[in-house]
């Protein structure tokens, strides 16, 4: 599976997004994330390969499946992992994110996985630490391992990312699993097409590279896979769109919308999915067509490998080469 | 008066008739043919009577004008909601009297048309009357309220031909923006009402010399100007669609003439009061006068006819808004806004060729195909293979516009007692004949 020449390597301390990485990073890290899915099919799914390294999982925004993905991920590999989220953290008493980091600095953690809703507030908290940081999830930002996971789960059903065409629907403009997905699947030479009411999809987005529809019947044509993004039911208060079933109507998935993609087109949701919303609960289920389940699968593969390359690439670990 | 034939449509032969079809410029001697509910064939060889399908019936037209049914892009039904002041049926008489075959309806009745089922409701109710041809608008907001989005998507694949919050503007600048994005989403066009409500605040008439001199609060002009050049800002920076409704201000006018210049896809109407009246004609505080937007100076008039001329404003339409003598009979202020249009839409809008201000033709244009062709709609011209939706009318015939004597239950014209000149004789839908006026 590995068409990585050996010597490469990812050469920052934090994974903090997709921006920037080159199609080789990203090839290593579904490699390394390939090798742990066979490990998390067997009974006995622990190694030792972290022994003795502390992760936090620092989520200012509530979570419970990146969470538990995380937390499972660094457990397997052997590592104490530490889960702090923000009804139990000091934020409600005041203190502030960077007050929050150096405390939690001063503990010594090997990796803070970090979530919050405001845009670059873990790329701000990566700068006052000195462990590796991983982008959980920052507002509308970015979710690095979101996308590689959708990636992994892609690989592993169609072999290549390259010359698919791949259709993200839903509520572009809030989507941080919308924004490192462009960003990976056109670095990996995938066509990527966003398909929105113009309220949800910000015009700029075509200096992205890629292809702006407010059709569904028409952005879905021969899409090779198809990648629904959950709607905030809040956001139509905020007119982002009249009402639940108007939505549904025009932009939620269903079989006859799903006729216009290629016959075998797959269906992804990063979850949690709102049925009936944004997605017809039927083809949510369709075991030949949606790889729902396997995403989440795919997730705990994927976060696995970034636990094993940002620890084995930190300063006092003589930069060695993975 | 107004006659309704139930029996199978057979063939109608219009004989020595000056066709008028303002979409391509045809003005000739000649005669039309109709067939069922179309317009079989027209042209010059079917002016005389012998040369009609001989199984036919023939009218004569008496050298008279024929031409398309006119389309009133803004007219007020007061069904469902508020039937004491007009109907769907009295609604559809006055229409039809005045030449009116198709209107397009404000969402503000009660229910608003907001959701799917009101706009079903006017489609089938019009239907029912067989008189003119109502297309309704839908609500940009929920309940014209200004805040949230109506179903615009579901409304228009239901029948709602554009969107407005009728006689409001959509005052908040985000929610206009969203709503404008959202409907260019679906490829539909936002009509606004202009007028910053911040601005207008309680103002009953144009603010000004005559409202200081009657002691009444003034809205001023600026407030139209204002509410047109933010939405044109946002629909630059949306790249979406929208028209203006009954311009008033030369201010306003001018802004749209210079968006125009620069490209923007933008359209605006106005209405008879606005190129016939100014604010004087409040006079001693007529509350059947009392308009929104107001009637305006005599320098903003004459805007809207030299808009008129040059193209500027792209439609005219009868802002037909019924209202009862217990809403007018009323001090000023209290009195409510509105007058009805749609007998006097044809007659005064003729002022301006007879004031040979514009041609025959281009007055004819701005209330037949060119807001059909703005709000997307097939009617307002002569093609063969549509329905036949004319009017038999004589542009010079002169009449005392008398408000008892006019079709609409309400009687509030605010050109009662005007003369004016054109009057319709015979108005045909869908080939039948559905008002003809004894002379």
């Amino acid at each position: 599976m590995s068409d990585a020449p050996k010597d490469i390597r990812y050469s920052q301390r934090h994974l903090l997004g997709i921006e920037g990485l080159s199609p080789e990073e990203i090839v290593l890290f579904l490699d390394r994330s390939e090798s742990y899915v066979e490990q998390n099919r067997q009974a006995d799914k622990k190694k030792t390969l972290l022994r003795g390294r502390t992760i936090i999982n620092l989520f200012f925004e509530s979570s419970t499946r990146t969470r538990t993905s995380f937390e499972l991920a660094g457990k397997r590999l052997g590592a104490d992992v530490i889960n702090m989220s923000v009804s139990t953290s000091a934020i409600k008493k005041g203190e502030t994110l960077m007050d929050t980091a150096m405390t939690l600095n001063a503990m010594h953690p090997d990796v803070l996985v970090v979530r919050h809703s405001a845009s670059g507030a873990v790329k701000l908290l990566s700068e006052k630490v000195n462990c590796a940081v991983i982008n959980a999830g920052d507002g509308s930002h970015e979710h690095p391992t979101q996308a590689l996971l959708d990636a992994l789960t892609i690989r592993r059903r169609r072999g290549s990312l390259s010359g698919l065409l791949v259709a993200i629907c839903g509520d572009i403009t809030h989507s941080r699993v919308a924004r490192s997905n462009i960003y990976l699947l056109s670095t990996m030479g995938a066509r990527v097409r966003l398909i929105a009411p113009k309220t949800l999809v910000p015009a700029a987005m075509e200096r992205m590279g890629v292809e702006v529809f407010h059709d569904m019947n028409e952005g879905l044509k021969g899409c090779d896979i198809v990648m629904m993004l959950r709607l905030q039911s809040e956001r139509m208060h905020a007119n982002y769109f009249p009402s639940v079933r108007e939505y549904f109507h025009f932009f939620g998935l269903d079989y006859e919308k799903l006729e216009n993609t290629k016959p075998d087109a797959l269906i992804m949701h990063p979850g949690p999915m709102n049925r009936g919303v944004e997605i017809d609960s039927e083809v949510a289920d369709d075991f030949g067509r949606s790889v729902i389940r396997e995403q989440v699968e795919m997730g705990v593969a994927v976060r696995m490998a970034c636990l094993d390359i940002l620890t084995h690439n930190q300063p006092d670990e003589g930069g060695r080469n993975i | 008066m107004a006659v309704k034939l139930d029996k199978p449509l057979g063939k109608t032969a219009f004989v020595n008739a000056r066709l008028l079809d303002p979409a391509t410029g045809l003005d000739c001697s000649g005669g039309l043919l109709t067939d069922g509910e179309e317009i079989a064939e027209f042209g010059p060889k079917l002016a005389k009577a012998k040369n009609a399908a001989a199984d036919a019936t023939v009218i004569d037209c008496g050298g008279l004008c024929l031409a398309p049914g006119l389309l009133d892009m803004r007219v007020q039904l007061r069904e469902p909601g508020e039937s004491h002041k007009g109907t769907l049926i009295t609604a559809g008489r006055a229409a039809t009297a005045g030449g009116v075959t198709s209107l397009v309806c404000l969402p503000n009745t009660e229910p608003v048309i907001d959701d799917m089922s009101v706009v079903e409701f006017v489609a089938r109710r019009a239907r029912k009357a067989g008189l003119a041809k109502v297309y309704p608008y839908g609500a940009v907001t929920k309940g014209l309220a200004g805040e949230e989005l109506a179903e615009m998507g579901m409304l228009a694949e239901s029948g709602a031909v554009a969107f407005t919050d009728g006689v409001h503007s959509v005052n908040d600048a985000r929610v206009m923006r969203m709503a404008l994005l959202y409907a260019s989403t679906f490829d539909l066009l936002i009509i606004q009402h202009a007028e910053e409500k911040s601005l207008a605040g309680d103002g009953v008439m144009n603010a000004g010399e005559t409202s200081m001199r009657l002691g009444l609060s003034g809205i001023p002009s600026e407030a139209e100007v204002i509410m047109v050049e933010r939405d044109l800002r946002l629909v630059e920076a949306t790249g979406s669609r929208i028209h203006f409704a009954h311009l008033s201000t030369a201010a306003a006018i001018d802004a749209v003439r210079k968006a125009k210049a620069r490209g923007l896809a933008i359209t605006c109407d106005t209405a008879p009061p606005y190129f016939a009246l100014n604010e004087t004609a409040v006079g001693d505080y007529r509350t059947f006068t009392k308009l929104s937007p107001p009637l305006r100076t005599e320098e903003d008039r004459r805007a809207v006819v030299e808009g008129l001329k040059d193209g500027t404003i792209d439609a005219i339409a009868s802002d037909h808004a019924p209202e009862d003598e217990d809403a007018k009979r009323l001090p000023f202020a209290q009195a409510a806004f509105g007058g009805i249009g749609l007998e006097t839409l044809l007659p005064v809008s003729l002022e301006l060729y007879h004031n040979k201000q514009m041609p025959l033709l281009d007055v004819l244009k701005l209330m037949t195909s060119a807001p059909a062709d703005l709000l997307r709609l097939s009617a307002g011209r002569l093609q063969v293979g549509a329905p036949a939706d004319l009017i038999l009318f004589d542009p010079d015939r002169g009449w005392k516009i008398d408000a008892d004597d006019l079709l609409s239950k309400s009687k509030n014209s605010p050109f009662d007692g005007r003369p004016v000149q054109g009057r319709v004789h015979r108005t045909v839908i869908d080939g039948r004949t559905v008002f003809e006026r004894e002379v």
